[in-house]
């Protein structure tokens, strides 16, 4: 009988201890043809279930990845890559170099500069979007005319590709004729460099991503704040809470555990946040707005002449980054009780 | 019922206090008018913030060039726009693309994804953890990472400016997000459904495929938009893997018309329209089961 093991998903969800036990029969000394055949028999329905998931990962994040660090090691640029002219390919002629990309770009002023702009604009981001979003969605929670329609227009944003929104924008930020600054002037006040001026162009791609990224939060908050029950706020107000109270001792940590997911995956998200610099700046004026993924993108694909190991070697410094986060936003989570 | 009488509850503890001579209680989940007011000045503002932008481009994409920058609503109503985007540019061509691009990221995205999904939540085997902790931390992967290498990797295999290498690129994105939100959500399909299926004969691949697939709809609509939203609005691999102007995607299309060389706004709305009208379609299809099926996703994840 080749029944795999019918997990509830209850046990499925505690994961560890079911993991540990299916994977019993492989670690016998030696394991032998026979125990593999065995666990072959009992788990191919699963593991053909994952194959196909597996095998694209492998394939394009896995290996990619391999090369990646191995590239940022060496000295690959636009000239020395193998590549293919007309019917001639050339063989890769760059050579290993070591951590000397790494070196020198620690020792650069330029990548600390990034770096400081960029953990500003990912808490800037992160910060207004939840208060907003979370704002809203009380405001959305509760009964009156006309909340469906609000709740169409607010997340409408959402519903327009990101690429497209930022060209309105741009369009909106236009110097010499956009709307924004034909309003200003019309009231007798100077325009607004607002993509060439290093400040506000700073401060219109983090009001840009803030507009694109409210209807995520709206709808993540407003699924959170309608699991709370409505007994604890009949049960609140029966002892006299305020309205301030209640939402600081109900709402607050009712919206907790969704909350840590969603600021975690925003960070994340914000912090590799690509189109809305590079389609609204590109990174200008004079790098002032370019964040580490759009640096890092630029070094290949628009600089002249095309630096691949300087590009690799600020992916892979990105990529630690966000793993020294993931690690420290779980510990601080676990320091506070939450099971995560 | 039971909502009918709670309110009639309530509405007698008013009246009976008003009849006490206090002044009036309200009713619980009632506003004064002021905060009544500021509660719609305040989405009445949100609102207008969230449609403005999009809505202007709208209005702007039926002006002709000459009036491009001007205040007024209307001025000079013509199509000419979008008659010059669709016939004089390769705009079909990039729609095109896009949409088999995106098709087949979808397809075969939510199909791996849910099968992933359904063994994650449904078996134990050796690999599980591991693939799990994989399909979480792919999530987090900047993009800027794997760029330069998978550039050169499809380089080297000639699936620069193809689709099959943009497809592939995608499902990277959306299949470890997609199979961990089928997983959060076929934990919410009892067990017992696969095990009567089972004692009925059928094997896990028919149980998966006739019994729980047909009751997973709400979250294919979730993971399937995912994948074409993704698909639909990426912008970085498009734009360093598709070059020459009939292999673009659309995000590498709209950027065509307004760079360092051209300032084509007039024709950037119309054809910023037309990409915006399908993935609004789209949306406002699956918006219905987006709420829940984020917040099963989030809370579990």
């Amino acid at each position: 009988m080749t029944s795999p093991t019918i997990a509830s998903p209850g046990e499925a969800e505690a994961g560890a201890t079911g993991a540990e036990r299916a994977r019993g029969p492989r670690r016998g000394a030696g394991g032998g043809p026979g125990r593999l055949r065995l666990a072959l028999s009992t788990h191919w329905y699963a593991w053909a279930m994952i194959a196909p998931v597996v095998l694209v990962i492998t394939a394009i994040i896995g290996w990619p990845l391999v090369r990646g660090v191995y590239l940022s090691l060496t000295d690959a640029d636009e000239a020395n890559v193998e590549r293919t002219i007309g019917v001639n390919s050339i063989p890769a002629t760059y050579e290993f170099i070591g951590l000397d990309n790494y070196v020198d770009i620690l020792g650069d002023d330029a990548f600390w500069d990034r770096l400081g702009w960029t953990v500003v604009w990912t808490v800037a981001c992160v910060a207004i979007t939840f208060a907003i979003g979370l704002t809203l969605a009380n405001m959305l929670n509760r009964q009156f005319r006309g909340r469906t329609a609000y709740r169409m227009a607010l997340i409408l944003p959402w519903a327009i590709p990101a690429f497209v929104s930022v060209f309105a924008w741009r369009m909106l930020y236009n110097e010499r004729n956009g709307l924004l600054n034909s309003l200003l002037e019309g009231r007798g006040i100077d325009g607004i460099a607002w993509l060439s001026d290093p400040t506000w162009a700073k401060a219109a791609v983090i009001a840009v991503n803030v507009w694109l990224g409210v209807p995520f939060m709206l709808i993540a908050m407003l699924g959170a704040l309608q699991s709370i029950p409505a007994e604890q706020y009949e049960a609140a107000e029966m002892d006299g809470a305020s309205a301030w109270q209640r939402f600081r001792f109900i709402t607050l940590p009712g919206v907790r555990s969704v909350s840590m997911t969603v600021v975690l995956l925003s960070t994340i998200w914000t912090f590799n946040m690509f189109p809305v610099i590079f389609l609204l700046t590109r990174g200008g004026p004079a790098g002032s707005t370019d964040i580490l993924v759009t640096e890092a993108f630029r070094l290949a694909f628009t600089a002249s002449p095309r630096d691949f190991a300087n590009s690799a070697a600020w992916g892979v410094l990105i990529l630690l980054l966000l793993v020294l986060f993931a690690i420290s936003y779980r510990r601080a989570l676990r320091k506070q009780g939450e099971v995560w | 019922m039971a909502t009918d009488d709670t309110t009639r509850a309530t509405t007698t503890t008013t009246t009976v206090t008003r009849r006490r001579g206090a002044p009036r209680q309200r009713r619980r989940g009632e506003r004064s008018r002021a905060a009544s007011i500021g509660l719609h000045a305040t989405l009445l503002v949100a609102a207008a913030i969230a449609v403005f932008p999009p809505l202007w481009l709208l209005v702007t994409s039926f002006k002709p060039k000459t009036d491009t920058f001007t205040r007024s609503l209307v001025s000079g109503f013509t199509l000419d726009n979008y008659d010059h985007v669709i016939n004089d540019t390769e705009f079909l061509t990039w729609f095109g693309n896009s949409v088999v691009i995106v098709l087949a990221t979808t397809v075969i995205g939510v199909f791996i994804s849910s099968t992933t999904g359904y063994a994650l939540s449904r078996f134990r085997f050796p690999g599980m953890r591991p693939l799990m902790w994989t399909l979480l931390l792919t999530q987090m992967f900047p993009m800027a990472v794997l760029i330069v290498p998978l550039y050169n990797l499809m380089s080297r295999y000639g699936l620069l400016n193809q689709p099959v290498g943009l497809v592939v690129t995608y499902l990277t994105i959306a299949v470890p997000f997609c199979a961990w939100m089928m997983k959060s959500f076929f934990d919410t399909i009892p067990v017992a459904i696969d095990e009567s299926g089972r004692v009925d004969g059928l094997n896990p691949f028919g149980v998966f495929w006739r019994l729980i697939m047909p009751l997973a709809k709400p979250g294919l609509a979730v993971t399937a938009f995912y994948s074409f939203v993704t698909a639909w609005a990426e912008v970085a691999f498009a734009t360093a893997f598709m070059t020459g102007e009939r292999n673009l995607t659309l995000a590498g299309g709209l950027q065509t018309f307004v760079n360092q060389h051209t300032q084509d706004w007039h024709l950037m709305t119309a054809a910023a329209v037309l990409i915006a009208v399908p993935a609004i379609l789209v949306f406002g299809y699956a918006q219905r089961h987006l709420q829940s099926g984020l917040t099963a996703g989030a809370t579990k994840a």
